[in-house]
């Protein structure tokens, strides 16, 4: 018989600990299926951030090292530059990487450093306990703006993929959801193109996730699924924001 | 035979390190440590299988040096107070994580933006950690250029050796002053890479280095375990100088660049009759406890004396015991006290103290 469906092989064999609804299972297992179509597995360094993910290590089964909050993107920038033929993928969060870790993640864009950053967008703080991040919507309710995040008080929600494609060294950067079937296969394509294009050498390439959060949101994860549609994506709309590849597309 | 060469303090140590087999530099700009940044950047940048990055900011140096110490090489960043500050989040993941790096503080006048002139006052910061956690750094204190090209090799060795970041904790007036240096060691032509490296899973198993765990007693024993390493360099990398010690009724206890000024105090006041030595410790930390006590038992007169306001005192207060009376003579801020200024302090408290009968 035809096996057609399997655990990729560097997926570990161990149980994912995130929520029920949670994205984070979802993009561990597409960027391990890149890993392993791509051929890669033994070439990964993966940086993990501190947050729910920061168990990542359990589950990819690459070399992996933890890094402080927001330092994905510098820690990611000394391996690249002391061992140029790994393959390096930061895994971030919102607060991570556009809160604490803004200036890193800028500048290590803006030197094209040839570094993956897959970039989770939940719209809050998770393993803290749901706390405004820097991407929560206007109006959005967490434990830090109960009353609905304000603009005139919290400021707006940021666009951190919008605001890397004015980078010059960044060379893709494209916004996907996991929140369908076929958003998923999506952000399966982009993950890949981001890998590629730390191969071709081409500079920075990001791939910002919206991605369900549905016990911080205190949601059903099916009311998650349909919030990232109604509302996260009126903010932050899906697609290509840069790609200086010859292509165009994520082929 | 080796030839000298008249460098800068910074200049020395970016020499040393690039002689040490250092493949990768990341540095931020600031006063008075610039020159060795800008040494990386012409000689560092362009060898072949090397790094330089002038960074965004010191936190994103060290998290650079952190990156390229968990691929094996040997890696380097350097600041000056404020900006050594910024790196000790980066400092405590490196001890934690046990990874190598050197560190060098060209320490200035603090706190805040302080002064940029040669002060003493990072002490408790250098020694005690000064990031989160319970972890040491080994402290190294040069108070010559000669000093500065030896210990940074000799930084790079023990960093690979215990799997800790080192500190060289110099100054302002080391970094920028010009002197005489020697080399005694070729660059390596073939470059080392440490062999527990992570830098993929090519021919073993996937590996991860991590210093997180919701399990307080698996986080009990790394602590433990460091600890134990933490005695090992206690019991073999205490480093100190003694200086005309044997027939001493006073010991100055100086470090640095006050050890510098104290010993030309030393000989000023050795002329007119007065047995005065000096102990200066090269390692901090560990500091050299043992030599201090074994001081003790034969003087009972210590003068510590520091660009600060007695930090040092406090590890010459716990070597001695109580045996043996500490005074203290300390500059804060940036002031640099000359050798006969110290002179008249060690004279006065020989005077008042006895020791001329």
């Amino acid at each position: 018989m035809k096996k057609v469906f399997t655990r990729p092989k560097s997926l570990k064999r161990n149980t994912f600990h995130y929520c029920p609804g949670c994205g984070h299972s979802i993009i561990h297992r597409l960027i391990c299926e890149v890993i392993d179509e791509m051929n890669l597995q033994d070439k990964v360094i993966g940086i993990p951030p501190p947050g729910c993910s920061v168990f990542a290590y359990y589950y990819f089964d690459v070399d992996m090292a933890e890094s402080a909050h927001g330092r994905g993107a510098a820690v990611a920038t000394g391996i690249k530059r002391a061992f140029p033929e790994a393959v390096v993928f930061t895994y971030q969060g919102d607060g991570d990487l556009a809160g604490i870790g803004t200036a890193e993640t800028i500048h290590a864009a803006n030197r094209g450093e040839n570094v993956t950053s897959i970039f989770i967008n939940n719209a809050v703080y998770g393993m803290t306990g749901g706390q405004m991040a820097p991407t929560t919507l206007s109006g959005q309710k967490t434990t830090t703006t109960p009353y609905g995040r304000d603009a005139i008080l919290e400021g707006h929600p940021i666009k951190m993929s919008e605001i890397l494609a004015l980078v010059e060294g960044a060379a893709y950067i494209e916004r996907v959801a996991v929140n369908s079937p076929a958003n998923i296969r999506k952000t399966k394509k982009a993950i890949h193109k981001a890998f590629q294009v730390q191969l071709g050498k081409l500079g920075f390439a990001m791939v910002e996730i919206l991605s369900p959060c549905p016990t911080n949101w205190k949601m059903s994860p099916y009311e998650a699924w349909q919030w990232i549609d109604k509302e996260m994506t009126k903010v932050f709309p899906l697609g290509v924001i840069k790609d200086i590849t010859e292509r165009g597309d994520a082929d | 035979m080796v030839a000298k060469v008249l460098m800068t303090g910074n200049a020395a140590i970016g020499e040393a390190a690039i002689r040490a087999g250092c493949q990768s530099y990341f540095g931020y700009p600031i006063t008075p440590q610039n020159e060795l940044t800008e040494y990386m950047a012409t000689h560092l940048s362009r060898r072949k299988g090397c790094s330089f990055i002038q960074a965004e900011s010191e936190i994103a140096a060290v998290n650079m040096v952190y990156g390229a110490s968990l691929v094996g090489v040997r890696t380097m960043t350097s600041s000056s107070s404020p900006g050594i500050s910024l790196k000790q989040e980066g400092i405590s993941y490196l001890a934690a994580c046990e990874l190598p790096a050197v560190i060098a503080n060209m320490s200035r006048g603090g706190p805040g933006l302080g002064s940029i002139v040669a002060a003493q006052s990072d002490y408790f910061q250098a020694t005690r950690g000064g990031g989160h956690g319970d972890y040491r750094t080994i402290v190294l204190a040069p108070s010559s250029v000669q000093e500065l090209a030896d210990l940074t090799h000799k930084a790079f060795d023990l960093a690979d050796k215990y799997k800790i970041p080192v500190i060289i904790l110099g100054d302002g007036i080391l970094g920028q002053m010009m002197e005489p240096v020697e080399f005694k060691h070729e660059a390596p032509a073939e470059l080392p890479i440490r062999s527990d490296a992570l830098r993929g899973a090519r021919g073993r198993p996937s590996k991860f280095i991590k210093t997180f765990t919701s399990n307080p007693a698996e986080l009990e024993e790394i602590n433990w375990s460091l600890f134990r390493r933490y005695e090992l360099i206690k019991r073999d990398e205490t480093a100190y100088e003694t200086f005309l010690a044997e027939d001493a009724e006073l010991i100055v206890v100086a470090f640095g660049i006050a050890a510098r000024i104290a010993k030309g105090a030393i000989r000023t006041v050795r002329t007119e009759g007065l047995k005065v030595g000096l102990l200066r410790p090269i390692t901090l930390w560990p500091f050299p406890y043992e030599a201090a006590k074994e001081l003790a038992k034969g003087v009972k007169q210590f003068l510590v004396f520091e660009m600060n306001m007695g930090q040092m005192l406090e590890d010459v207060q716990l070597a001695l015991e109580g045996q043996g009376e500490v005074s203290f003579y300390g500059r804060p801020g940036g002031v640099i006290p000359t050798p006969s200024e110290v002179a008249r302090v060690i004279s006065r408290l020989y005077y008042q103290k006895g020791l001329n009968k």
